[in-house]
């Protein structure tokens, strides 16, 4: 079985980021970076999935050098190869898709794996995207998932409950929590990553479709206000509701 | 980084400058090393801490459990040879490891005793036949050892056990009788490593198992900290111990427990720079949430100071540990691990720097005693009470100045050592020294050079004027008492205080620098802040304790010589340090973690 997972570097959730000063990217001094979290749970899958089927797990980012720590940390955890998209500039989730599409022809793999969003930017699309330019069929927000022969079935979560699937393979999945437990590198996994290469392909140049044009914080929250403490607070805590705060 | 062949002495420090690429600091870490302690980290995180009061109150099966899993994670094996089922990595690995895990208070006492006195007795000292029977079960968590040099009537003491052990008449087994005390793990261990006297006279390390006759284990102490650790005595009563599991030779025993000592002393160091960095995080954090007099107490200076100065000794210790660990390593690289040496050698060159693991030890253990104790303090009633993290690291941290040799026991190591071994002419800090004497009887001023404008010039100046002063002290000290040293035990323990202090701030200094020309200036401004403050305060400090070594030793006209001489190599302008603690105080806070 011939499986790819697509993973990201992202600023570690913990870190306080920080708008720099051209106001449409974060300032990325002293921000650490990490393998984007839903992506863990999309390797998680394709080391059991080639546990139990035989084959080979292929990692591949997009983006800098950086990226390079990312796909080591895949390879600790066991994946066989790791691809470097190697590129910085600027892209919209569709020039990522493509060139992560791109790749992914060439390979033809059984399955396609992504985690179902980047914790950066949040557009949740990439995974989908790539499906449609692949012409492929996607599971996404895949919470479990079963390979039997050339057939998947798979339940995605919605909203209040959960979804049963099928569909063929090849397919893409985009990977949600609860899909798995994903392991820690261990440091076996470690000492054996550092043998292991990583190869630089040249991606499809960007070409995006959306330009950010401007990014900032939210609004900082103001202090909290006690009105009062009994049934005489009601009316001012009325009318602070409806005029200040526009809720009621 | 090109090793060089010749490596730096241990204790070499003190007599010679060093240039800043023969210093391992943090920054140099491999990918490698780096993706161990973040895996480590991890794996405390989210298998640990989560279970921490299960842990503190002992819940069955806990420790164990997750000794296990960090068993197949492989930090049960990093010392471990690959021959025998471990890893065979590198002591800056080892040292990650331990400061990652060094948060998790008990569980860390636990790991450190598994992994470190109660596996390298057996990695360094045992038989082929014992590695291959315990290392890959310890290596994989299966058997979890535990191991005990102290009794009742001696701790500091420890050749004076009383345990005794007898030949068997067939001669195929020591009967051993005696109660050992303080074992780390001794509630769930399957061996015990431990020592008695042959004869009543020959002091001998033994493998024990749980499972052999005669051996049984104590009610669990009560402890004031590191509760969720277990701790119990060993009984043993006409125990049967197999000859073949006399560990190192007969009568050698101490060979065995002094080695290991080292290496516990080092990664004591390491675990506990990890848990006043995890407190410096809880610290500031609160601090920026709690608010009195409407502002967030984190503004107020008197808190700022109490944050900065956890960040600069915590900075000061962690380049201590790390240089330290980069010289072992530099050692250790050349060694063949298939040579049946290798063994010997490995300890050798970690013996190597028994000055510095002791120097280590003490230094690091009274820094995480400093942050618990202004963690404490900032927190405020809160501080006091089980609800918040921080009242678990005050009671834990506590223990680190008793166990692996007291912190008394290591001050008289750490200049004693010294002292032997320049009078064995392994060092030559005895013809330094006196040649420092001449050239003061002489009334040359070798040391009173105008620093040049550079970075930190300054603070390098009065590292080197530190350096000259322990040694000319020491060269002194060793004159005056020679072999009746040891009774001088304020004026040791003052000495290895001014050595710590030199080797805390060269160490500071040389990770500055280097990361300045890695980052430039503008990125680590704080770091350089942290050094002046550190070296200012510093040579307050060994200038106390060298006031203390010269009114012992000296007197009159002598007494006044060396006086002035010390006032000369402790003169500097104070620096600013309200300013810069206050910097440094507020990069942490905006950081919500230890960051300098």
């Amino acid at each position: 079985m011939k499986l790819v997972v697509c993973i990201n570097h992202v600023p570690d959730t913990e870190t306080k980021v920080k708008i720099g000063p051209d106001g449409k990217s974060i300032d990325r001094t002293g921000v650490n970076f990490i393998l984007n979290p839903y992506d863990e749970f999309a390797i998680e899958e394709c080391l059991r999935l080639r546990e139990k089927n035989g084959g080979e797990v292929v990692a591949v980012s997009l983006g800098g050098d950086s990226h390079k720590e990312t796909l080591r940390k895949a390879l600790a955890m066991g994946v066989d190869k790791a691809v470097l998209l190697k590129d910085e500039a600027p892209r919209d989730s569709f020039s990522v898709a493509q060139a992560l599409a791109d790749f992914i022809r060439g390979v033809s793999p059984d399955l396609i794996f992504l985690g179902k969003q980047s914790v950066d930017s949040d557009d949740a699309a990439v995974g989908m995207m790539v499906a449609e330019m692949l012409g492929l069929p996607s599971v996404s927000v895949a919470v479990k998932m079963e390979v039997d022969g050339k057939t998947i079935t798979a339940e995605r979560e919605i909203e209040g409950g959960h979804e049963k699937v099928e569909c063929s393979i090849p397919a893409v999945i985009t990977a949600q929590k609860g899909l798995n437990e994903p392991r820690y590198p261990s440091l076996k996994g470690i000492m054996a990553a550092k043998s292991k290469p990583i190869e630089e392909v040249q991606p499809t140049p960007a070409q995006p479709k959306v330009d950010v044009v401007a990014m900032k914080k939210p609004p900082a929250k103001s202090a909290g206000k006690i009105v009062g403490a009994d049934v005489s607070a009601v009316p001012e805590l009325v009318r602070l509701l409806r005029e200040e705060a526009k809720v009621i | 980084m090109e090793q060089k062949s010749t490596h730096v002495k241990g204790g070499e420090f003190l007599l010679r400058t060093f240039t800043t690429d023969e210093i391992f600091i943090p920054e140099d870490f491999s990918e490698q090393q780096i993706m161990i302690a973040q895996t480590t980290e991890e794996f405390i995180a989210k298998e640990v801490l989560p279970r921490i009061h299960d842990i503190e109150e002992m819940k069955e099966g806990v420790a164990v459990e997750l000794l296990r899993k960090a068993g197949e994670l492989g930090l049960l094996s990093i010392d471990i040879p690959e021959a025998y089922g471990g890893l065979g990595l590198d002591k800056t690995s080892t040292m990650l490891a331990s400061e990652k895990i060094g948060p998790s208070g008990s569980w860390a006492v636990s790991h450190g005793a598994h992994t470190g006195i109660g596996t390298l007795p057996i990695v360094y000292f045992g038989t082929e036949e014992q590695k291959k029977k315990y290392l890959p079960k310890f290596a994989a968590g299966e058997w979890i050892s535990s191991y005990s040099l102290s009794e009742a009537g001696s701790g500091s003491d420890a050749l004076s056990a009383r345990t005794t052990a007898v030949l068997s008449k067939d001669r195929t087994k020591y009967i051993l009788n005696g109660t050992k005390m303080w074992l780390s793990n001794a509630g769930f261990a399957d061996v015990y490593i431990t020592f008695a006297k042959i004869d009543g006279e020959k002091f001998t390390a033994f493998i024990i198992e749980k499972d052999f006759p005669g051996v049984s284990t104590g009610a669990e102490e009560k402890k004031l900290g590191i509760k969720g650790s277990s701790t119990r005595t060993l009984i043993l009563e006409n125990a049967e111990v197999p000859v073949e599991n006399v560990l190192g030779e007969i009568g050698r025993g101490h060979i065995v427990a002094f080695n290991i000592l080292n290496i516990g002393r080092f990664k004591l160091a390491a675990s506990v720079i990890g848990a006043a960095k995890t407190v410096i995080g809880e610290a500031v954090k609160y601090a920026k949430t709690r608010e009195q007099f409407n502002s967030p107490i984190a503004n107020f200076g008197l808190i700022k100071h109490k944050l900065a100065e956890m960040v600069i000794r915590t900075y000061a210790g962690e380049s201590m540990v790390y240089r330290t660990a980069g010289a072992i390593d530099a050692i250790l690289k050349d060694i063949d691990s298939a040579n049946p040496e290798a063994s010997k050698q490995i300890l050798k060159g970690i013996e190597e720097y028994a000055v510095e693991c002791a120097m280590l030890k003490v230094y690091c253990s009274e820094i995480l005693d400093y942050v618990v104790d202004e963690a404490v303090q900032i927190f405020g009633g809160y501080g006091y009470s089980e609800e918040y993290p921080v009242a678990r690291a005050y009671r834990d941290s506590r223990i680190n100045r008793i166990f692996e040799g007291t912190n008394e026991i290591n001050r008289l190591l750490t200049s004693g050592m010294l002292l032997k071994r320049s009078v064995k002419g392994e060092i030559p800090l005895l013809p330094h020294a006196k040649k420092l004497f001449d050239d003061i009887l002489g009334g040359s001023r070798p040391m009173t050079d105008q620093p040049s404008g550079e970075l930190l010039a300054a603070e390098q100046q009065l590292i080197g004027n530190a350096k000259n002063t322990v040694v000319l002290l020491l060269g002194a000290a060793g004159q005056k008492y020679l072999d009746k040293i040891a009774d001088e035990q304020e004026v040791l323990g003052a000495i290895s205080d001014m050595m710590m202090e030199t080797y805390a701030m060269e160490s500071a200094l040389a990770r500055g620098l280097k990361t300045v020309q890695m980052h430039g200036a503008e990125k680590s401004a704080g770091v350089v802040s942290a050094i002046q403050v550190l070296v200012d305060d510093g040579m307050s400090r060994i200038d106390t304790s060298a006031r203390l070594v010269l009114a012992r030793i000296a007197e009159g006209d002598m007494l006044r010589t060396y006086m002035t001489v010390l006032k000369r190599m402790t003169r500097r302008m104070p620096v600013n340090s309200v300013a810069m603690r206050r910097e440094i105080a507020d990069r942490l806070a905006e950081a919500e973690r230890y960051t300098v």
